[in-house]
This record gives C-alpha cells, structure tokens and sequence, in this order.
C-alpha cells in the first residue's frame, strides 16, 4: 500500500517536472531573450575545484527553510546531508525533525511520522503538482547541471529580480528578472536579506544567500566532485610514476634490439 | 618451434630467465599440460610467440581494448546488481547508484569513460586495418570477426546509453525505434517489437537490458576468436611484408609485454584524465533529467562515437535509405578483404591508396560535425560529399586502385621472367 503511494507520487512528480522542463524548453527553443549571466568564481569550478563546505551547509539552511518550500528534491536522502561536513548524528537529527507521509493511520486518517537518514527529502505538494493552476517548481536533485547555464544563471537568477524597466510589463502572474527566459518568471523573489539566519553567524544578505544556495545545488548535482578530483590525483601520481618506470624499463629491455 | 629472440646474448640477466625450462613436463604442470595444454599453449601464445619486431604503437591499442573490455564486464556487473530496469525505477536507481552506493559514483563514471574510449579506440583499431591492410590474406577471417565485434560493441554501447532512462536515453530509443519503423514491409511490425508498444516504455528497457547484459557476453567470445585468429596468421606489421623468423621477430615476453603495458598505461592516463577531470566530455547533461515522452528535446543528438553515422543518416532526404546508407557503411567494411585484391598490404608502400586512406579518415571525421550540425546549412554539403567519398573509397578507389598494382606486378614479373634466359 505504502509502496503503491509512493510510487503514484514519485510517477506524479516526474510528470510535474516533465511538465516545467517542458516550459523552459520550448521557451529555449527561441533565440536568447534574457540577459547573460556574468561569470562567478565558485570553489568547485575547474578540474581540480572543491566545496567550501561551510558554504555548503549555509545554502542547505537556504534550501530547507525557503526553497523546499515549493521545490523538491526526491533523489536526495537525509542521510547524504553527512557529505556536506555534517556528522550522521546531526544528519539524523535534521532528518527527525522533517514529519512524512506514513500510509493510513488507525484511524483512518493519512499518518505521519518523522523521516530517517534513509528517507529521501520530502516533495512539496506544488512540487508534485498537487496545486492546481499552479506552475510546477523544477525538482533540484540535478538542477545545477541541467538547468542552462549552470550555476552562474542560477546566482544571476536569484539576484536578478528588480523593476521591469518603463513599457515593460511581465505576464500576469509572472515576475520581471532579466535572467529568465523571457525576463519573466513564476518564481516570486525567494531572497532577501536577513531571510534565514545562518549558525555561523555570517551576514545574511540576498547575494550571500544566493552564492550560499548555488553552491549548495551544486553540491546536490555532483556530491562526490571532491573525492572525484582527489581521488584523480592520487590515480595520476600512480600511473606517472608506473609509466616512467615502464618507460624506462622497455628502454632496456628493447635496448640490444637493432 | 616459435623464435626464441634473435639477440638476447648481450644481456642474458634480462631475457635469459624468461626462455621457459622443460622442468615444467613434470610434477602437476606436466600432469595437467599432458591433458590440457594450458601451460604449454600460454607458453607458446604470450611467452614465444614470434612477434614482427617493426610493430608501431598502434598495434598496442588491442591490449588496450582487451582490458577496457574486462573493465566494462567488472564494473558493469557491479552496476546491473543495482539497477532496477523498469521505467518508474531506472532513472531513480542510477541516481542511487551515484548518491549512495560506496564507490559508485567512480563504477558509473568507469562505465562512461570506458564506453566513450572503448568505441575511440576501436575506432582507431579499424582505421589502424584499413591503413596497413591487416584484413588481406590470410587474415580476412580475423578481420571479419573484428567488424563483426565493432557491430556488436555499436549495438551494446546504444542499449546501454538507454538504461538510465534519461531524456536522451527515451528519445535515442525513439529515434531507433523510428528508424526501424522506416523499413519498408515489416518496419511497423520490427518497431512495435522492439519498443513493445507505440512508444519507448517498460518493455523496450526490457529488451535493451537484456540484450546489454547478453551482448556483453557475447562479444567476450567474439574476442577469444579474433585473438585466436590473430595467433593463427599472426599479426600484421607496418611494412606490410610478413617478417621474417627469426631474425625480423621477437618473443612475445619480454618484448611486447612491456610495450602492451607502456601503451596500457599511457591508455590509462587518458582514462584517468577523463574520469576524474574532464567527465564533461563524454556526458550530456541532459540525460540528468529523467525520461519524460511529453517533451522531446531540442537536440535529439547520440553519443559522439555515432555521430558519423548519425551523419550519414541525415545526410540521406530519405528515411529508409537513410538507414540502408548509415547500415551499408558497416557492412561495406565486411567486403573489403575482397574489394582490395592488390597483394601489396601496408598503405606506405601505395601512394594513391595512402591519399585516399587520409581522406577516408578526413571523410569519416567530417560526417561527424555534420551528424553534430544535424546538417544544417552547408553540412548537408559536406555530409553527403563525405558519404559519397566514403563509399567511393570502398567500391571505387579500392579496386581500381588494386587492379593497376596486380597490373603494374604483373607486369613486373613479366620483365624478370622474360629477362632470365
């Protein structure tokens, strides 16, 4: 039974976000009308880049307390959280305080208990297009590496709402930001400053805010981009090393050939 | 019987201790060599093996292949144990895999890169044949089993490319699906058998998960014959004259085993650079999102080693012939041993044959910006100059090429027999 929901739910949510993808997509088909999103530094640009974790985890307080709102992000479990720096305690103690879906209570009513490490991160009911009229938010699992542009378009996006410039006027129900396809969006601005209040005590203005949640979706779109890069580099030591000596041992051995 | 080297008297701490003794005709070595001769043909096959001394590095890309092989079967094993082939679960799963799996996220990206390199070194492989001729007498055999092995590797390398069921995992099938559609007759019937339905579903994952999984198998012993064949007729070599034993061959081990293993690790450099630096060049993004049949991408476009193909394809106004064209240039490569009937083997020693080889090359490499372009605008040109070459090559220059050589020899052997009396 449970699993029948859950399957229902997890087939409405791919529907939901097939249904947004194809918005964005036949809006892409058209030549570029929106404003080129300028270049950031980001601690994991480059082949060698990384997570500046601290940063990670700052964005994750974004995501929880503004974007998971409407947006979901069913291929990420509570559990994953420890690969942002957190201990599986702290993991576990995030994931307790998230209530889900639980099949049919005793009284006949759906019942909910809280999640665990191994639940994957609840889908808002716009997400699963539950609302209707309602535009369906992309889900996030892998928005940083499919959405076009990446994550410079993503920061330029959440920074880039304002007034629409005089004989402009967005489509009802739609935002002005020179970023988005059309310089119009659904999403209402989800930042501003002092909007969530970071543990750590930095300054929460709107461009932290958003450098904080790409970094973050950029996390979720490639958790292990770290371990990749170090692990690579410890491979290529090897096989240097290992191909100089073979280098130099067929030298020698091919030596008395002529 | 097979070479012993030719000059290993200068250094004998070197290569005298890999010349094998008899001592291993007794004790259990003997008593299984005398009912199964593992032992002695291991010896005779990767120890003495006579190998022509002039090879070039492009003759270290088969050992090569036959690791990336192994790699494939190891690390795809670990995959399919994770991975739910319906269509509500294929995409989830392969997320897992990624997320949670220990170490999967390095299986998947091994799987990718080694697809990727597999069909680049192939390629190379077969263009490395065509070059010096490797598919002439008596080797036709061995090379019809490798143009078999590059159908099958095509076949694999598209019904894995399936498996995520991403948006350009459904919509290649689609494209497929359509394209056997186009055949006259059956073609609806074939599509709705592959696609067990009207459109990608459960079914055609189904299908392209078995027949990834059975493939695979499949084309490891496709490959125990070809290497069985290679040490039938033994390899070819740059000169294209067969080399003379002893004094132009050397034993397999030590010689070739470390110049397989140099090339092997310069190979694996490559593969480290891609998988862990550059993993950007061989995926597509858009196969991050899940499957969805109610949009279709703006840029149905396959994995780069198609895109030649893919090329032809479109390069083709008719579906159908489109198809039969794209297919044919495989199969044209099945004919070649009997297209090319000049008994002179290595393109350095035929000019002309040697021009039209680079510009095979060129031709092949062309069809694959225009596969990328769609060819759009002046692509459709090139396209379908570089089909029209590329067929050329085979059914034109290929002969007339090889019948003024028989003339030109006969010829020759006419002056030194009317000279002789």
């Amino acid at each position: 039974m449970t699993a029948l929901r859950h399957r229902s739910a997890t087939a409405i949510a791919l529907v939901a976000a097939g249904i947004l993808i194809a918005g964005g997509q036949n809006a892409h088909a058209e030549p570029p009308s929106h404003d080129p999103a300028p270049h950031q530094q980001w601690s994991f640009d480059g082949p060698l880049g990384n997570f500046d974790l601290a940063s990670v985890q700052r964005g994750y307080t974004v995501y929880a307390e503004i974007c998971s709102t409407c947006h979901g992000m069913q291929h990420v479990h509570f559990g994953d959280l420890a690969g942002t720096g957190l201990t599986a305690a702290q993991a576990q103690a995030i994931a307790a305080s998230h209530k889900i879906p639980d099949g049919i209570g005793s009284d006949g009513k759906p019942a909910l208990r809280a999640a665990t490490a191994d639940d994957a991160f609840p889908t808002p009911p716009v997400a699963q297009g539950l609302i209707p009229g309602a535009v369906i938010p992309p889900d996030q699992s892998r928005l940083a590496e499919v959405y076009p542009g990446g994550p410079d378009r993503i920061y330029a996006l959440l920074t880039g709402y304002g007034p629409p410039p005089p004989g402009v006027t967005p489509p009802p129900g739609l935002f002005y930001n020179r970023f988005a396809q059309a310089r119009a969006i659904a999403m209402p601005p989800p930042l501003s400053d002092d909007a969530v209040e970071y543990p750590d005590g930095t300054k929460a203005t709107t461009e932290q805010e958003a450098r904080d949640v790409t970094t973050f979706l950029a996390w979720v779109a490639q958790p292990h981009l770290a371990e990749r890069h170090r692990t690579g580099v410890r491979v290529m030591i090897y096989l240097v090393f290992l191909g100089v000596l073979l280098f130099v041992l067929k030298r020698r051995l091919w030596s008395n050939v002529y | 019987m097979a070479g012993s080297p030719s000059r290993h008297t200068t250094e004998p701490g070197v290569t005298g201790d890999d010349n094998p003794q008899d001592s291993e005709s007794t004790g259990f070595a003997g008593w299984l060599d005398a009912r199964l001769p593992v032992i002695s043909a291991f010896r005779n096959e990767y120890i003495r093996f006579p190998m022509p001394r002039s090879l070039n590095a492009l003759w270290t890309v088969g050992a090569m292949l036959t690791v990336v092989l192994v790699l494939m079967l190891l690390s795809g094993l670990a995959l399919a144990m994770n991975y739910t082939p319906t269509a509500a679960g294929a995409f989830a799963s392969v997320e897992a895999i990624e997320r949670r799996l220990p170490a999967g996220w390095l299986l998947r990206s091994m799987h990718m890169t080694g697809a990727s390199l597999f069909l680049a070194a192939l390629y190379v492989h077969l263009f490395r044949g065509l070059y010096y001729g490797s598919y002439k007498a008596p080797r036709e055999i061995l090379w019809i089993i490798g143009v078999a092995l590059l159908a099958m590797v095509m076949v694999t390398a598209f019904a894995g490319y399936v498996l995520p069921w991403g948006q350009m995992s459904y919509w290649g099938a689609d494209v497929a699906g359509k394209a056997v559609g186009a055949v006259p007759g059956i073609g609806p019937f074939l599509e709705r058998l592959f696609l067990g339905g009207d459109q990608p579903g459960d079914v055609t994952l189904h299908h392209l998960f078995v027949l990834h999984f059975t493939l695979a198998f499949g084309i490891v012993g496709v490959v125990g014959l070809h290497v069985a064949a290679l040490h039938v007729a033994g390899p070819g070599n740059p000169t294209g004259i067969p080399a003379k034993e002893p004094e132009q061959t050397l034993p397999f081990h030590p010689y070739f085993t470390v110049k397989d293993g140099l090339g092997l690790v310069v190979f694996a450099i490559l593969f480290a650079a891609v998988l862990f630096f550059l993993p950007g060049l061989i995926s597509e993004p858009e196969n991050y999102r899940p499957a969805n049949p109610m949009h279709t991408p703006t840029d149905i476009e396959p994995e780069w080693y198609f895109l030649p193909f893919y090329g032809i394809l479109q390069s083709i106004p008719s579906k159908f012939g489109g198809l039969v064209v794209s297919v044919g240039a495989i199969l044209l490569l099945f004919l070649t041993p009997w297209l090319d009937t000049s008994p002179i083997r290595s393109a350095r020693n035929r000019p002309v044959y040697r021009i039209g080889m680079i510009a095979l090359v060129v031709a092949f490499v062309l069809l694959g910006f225009a596969g990328k372009h769609h060819v759009e605008g002046a692509w459709l040109y090139v396209g379908q100059l570089a089909t029209l070459y590329y067929y050329l090559h085979f059914l034109v220059l290929m002969p007339l090429v090889s019948r003024r050589e028989n003339a030109a020899l006969a010829y020759g052997s006419a002056l030194r027999v009317g000279d002789a009396p």
